[in-house]
């Protein structure tokens, strides 16, 4: 009882922390592109005279989303229609329950994972949930009975499809040198230090190509500007362009929540997730011969302080490359997942196992 | 400019023509072949995230220090906040028309007629009536200006020999929400 009541508060609380995170991720875009381009951004939208740096627009987009009309096709497969933003943001949000946002709490002499879903598989049930995302995809551009929308679904599946094979590629250098795919696991192996002591032992030290990989198909895997193709908004409008209201704001939060994944994603498996630089279960063990002891609690709160530091950093940078970099053309985008990252990330393993080899581990 | 064949069949028709042409072209737009490096993205990838970023960084600590009340001189952004903070404009610029007055308040314009005819949109219409003062004999009873159909050439500003008529006002809001609306008469065109 005690152990699903944790379970349950644990989940409640990552989906919480992650879906608000999404909805200021509206707030972010807009300002973070603003500031990019030397300009204010959006900031009229006030409560009682409040206006919190623009921080209601999302609020006001919501009311606005929800108080549109809803448009069914004429011709359109209305189970299917109604069902596709649902998959895509169900499946979005569920790869989070697999990311542990924090080491060790003992309470009560409990141990507990901060992790919703204590899975040892952890990666591959993300990997999963990632891919299952492209049906939401491909069933919004099939059922909508619109050639735009077809068009914008076939493009989502092609893309999806060969930048996942990339980014499963150029994960497995991390599983191979940390030889584990349970994310907890991968977590605590990354608290190991190289370089006599100096140096984390974290993925991006360990596997910089992987990490770019990754980074670039992750990217893609988002659907965001530089590989936005499947939306393309300046030509075809996209899979989603018979939606309207909350149904197209569900694919709106579903892209916002793959690019938190993605964020803590990067993080976790690059980046040491919640491992602070040279801080262990009971305390700071600085290289050069300090050590400053820490209870078990002021730990796991850096280590989760120092998760949503990482996340919040990898978000800035993607929105930062979201709103700088043009679009590919369409063969370009296949060119670079077939003949360029494809390549580079089985050679990147084949050379991993050889190095891991001759080192006898 | 090597492998032309890239580009066309170098055994084609006309090959050597369409080479020579080729070359001509690309020495004037100043075009080459990409080297290697250029070509895996990365350069440019690196020197655009690096100048956007260049910006956010310098605006935000701007936006952050003007929330202390620092550094209020230095803008963090080059926006002007519209109905509150207009756009300083150059004094040479067009804006609405208004007929200047005389000192008791009567209009300037002695109904020559000479903007009437300039105007290329034939949007003004004087009904012109006599003027009790023998030394301006007319004045005008009654003054239309459409400014539905105006394309703010100036020309009726250029042509007044009396300076009775002037693009000063500074006003750029003239939208209505009727045609009607946007036909001044002589009363708003001194008074607004
Ligand atoms: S600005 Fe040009 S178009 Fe407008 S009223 Fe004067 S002469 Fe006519
Ligand atoms: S040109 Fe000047 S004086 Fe003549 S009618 Fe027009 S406004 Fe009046």
């Amino acid at each position: 009882m005690n152990d699903l009541l944790i379970k349950f508060i644990l989940s409640a609380g990552t989906l919480f922390i992650m879906f608000n995170i999404a909805g200021l991720l509206t707030w972010v875009e807009r300002k973070q592109s603003a500031v990019m381009q030397d300009r204010i951004g959006a900031n009229r939208a006030s409560i009682f005279g409040m206006k919190a740096m623009g921080m209601f627009h999302a609020l006001a987009d919501v009311l606005k989303m929800l108080s549109k009309e809803e448009f069914i096709p004429e011709g359109a497969n209305k189970f299917l229609f109604n069902i596709a933003p649902y998959l895509s943001v169900t499946f979005a949000l569920v790869g989070f329950a697999a990311i542990p946002i924090g080491g060790e709490l003992v309470l009560n002499g409990h141990s507990i994972q901060l992790q919703a879903a204590n899975l040892n598989i952890a990666l591959i049930f993300i990997f999963a949930m990632m891919s299952m995302g492209v049906y939401g995809v491909v069933l919004a551009g099939f059922s909508s009975n619109n050639n735009y929308a077809f068009l914008g679904g076939m493009r989502g599946a092609a893309q999806m499809i060969a930048y996942e094979i990339t980014m499963g590629a150029a994960i497995m250098g991390v599983i191979m040198v940390f030889n584990t795919i349970d994310m907890q696991a991968l977590d605590r192996a990354q608290g190991a230090y190289m370089l006599g002591g100096w140096l984390p032992k974290w993925g991006i030290f360990v596997q910089p190509l992987s990490f770019l990989l990754f980074f670039t198909a992750a990217t893609a895997e988002t659907k965001r500007t530089p590989f936005d193709l499947p939306e393309g908004e300046s030509e075809i409008i996209g899979y989603f362009v018979e939606y309207s209201g909350m149904k197209f704001g569900m694919f709106f939060l579903a892209d916002l929540v793959e690019t938190v994944l993605v964020a803590a994603l990067m993080a976790t498996l690059f980046f040491g997730g919640w491992q602070v630089p040279y801080l262990h279960a009971d305390g700071f063990y600085f290289p050069w011969g300090g050590h400053m002891a820490m209870a078990n609690l002021p730990v796991v709160i850096l280590g989760v302080l120092s998760f949503f530091f990482k996340v919040a950093l990898f978000i800035w940078f993607l929105m930062a490359v979201r709103w700088t970099l043009p679009r590919f053309r369409y063969d370009q985008l296949m060119n670079l997942g077939w003949k360029i990252l494809l390549p580079i990330s089985l050679i990147n393993i084949a050379v991993t196992a050889v190095v891991i080899t001759l080192l006898g581990r | 400019m090597e492998n032309l064949d890239k580009y066309f069949d170098p055994k084609g028709p006309f090959a050597a023509l369409r080479v020579s042409q080729m070359k001509r072209s690309w020495k004037q737009s100043n075009r080459r072949e990409l080297n290697w490096w250029e070509n895996t993205y990365l350069p440019m990838l690196i020197s655009g995230i690096y100048l956007t970023s260049k910006h956010f960084f310098y605006n935000v600590t701007f936006h952050i220090l003007h929330l202390f009340g620092i550094a209020k001189g230095t803008k963090g952004a080059v926006t002007y906040q519209y109905p509150e903070m207009p756009r300083p404009l150059s004094s040479r610029l067009r804006t609405r028309h208004r007929l200047t007055k005389r000192e008791d308040g009567s209009p300037r314009c002695v109904a020559c007629m000479m903007c009437e005819t300039v105007c290329p949109a034939r949007c003004i219409e004087i009904t012109a009536a006599e003027h009790p003062d023998p030394n301006i004999e007319k004045y005008p009873s009654e003054f239309i200006l459409d400014l539905g159909k105006c394309v703010y050439c100036g020309f009726c500003v250029e042509v007044c020999p009396e300076d009775a008529i002037r693009m000063d006002t500074g006003n750029l809001k003239i939208a209505e929400y009727s045609r009607d609306s946007m036909i001044y008469d002589k009363k708003r065109l001194m008074e607004e």
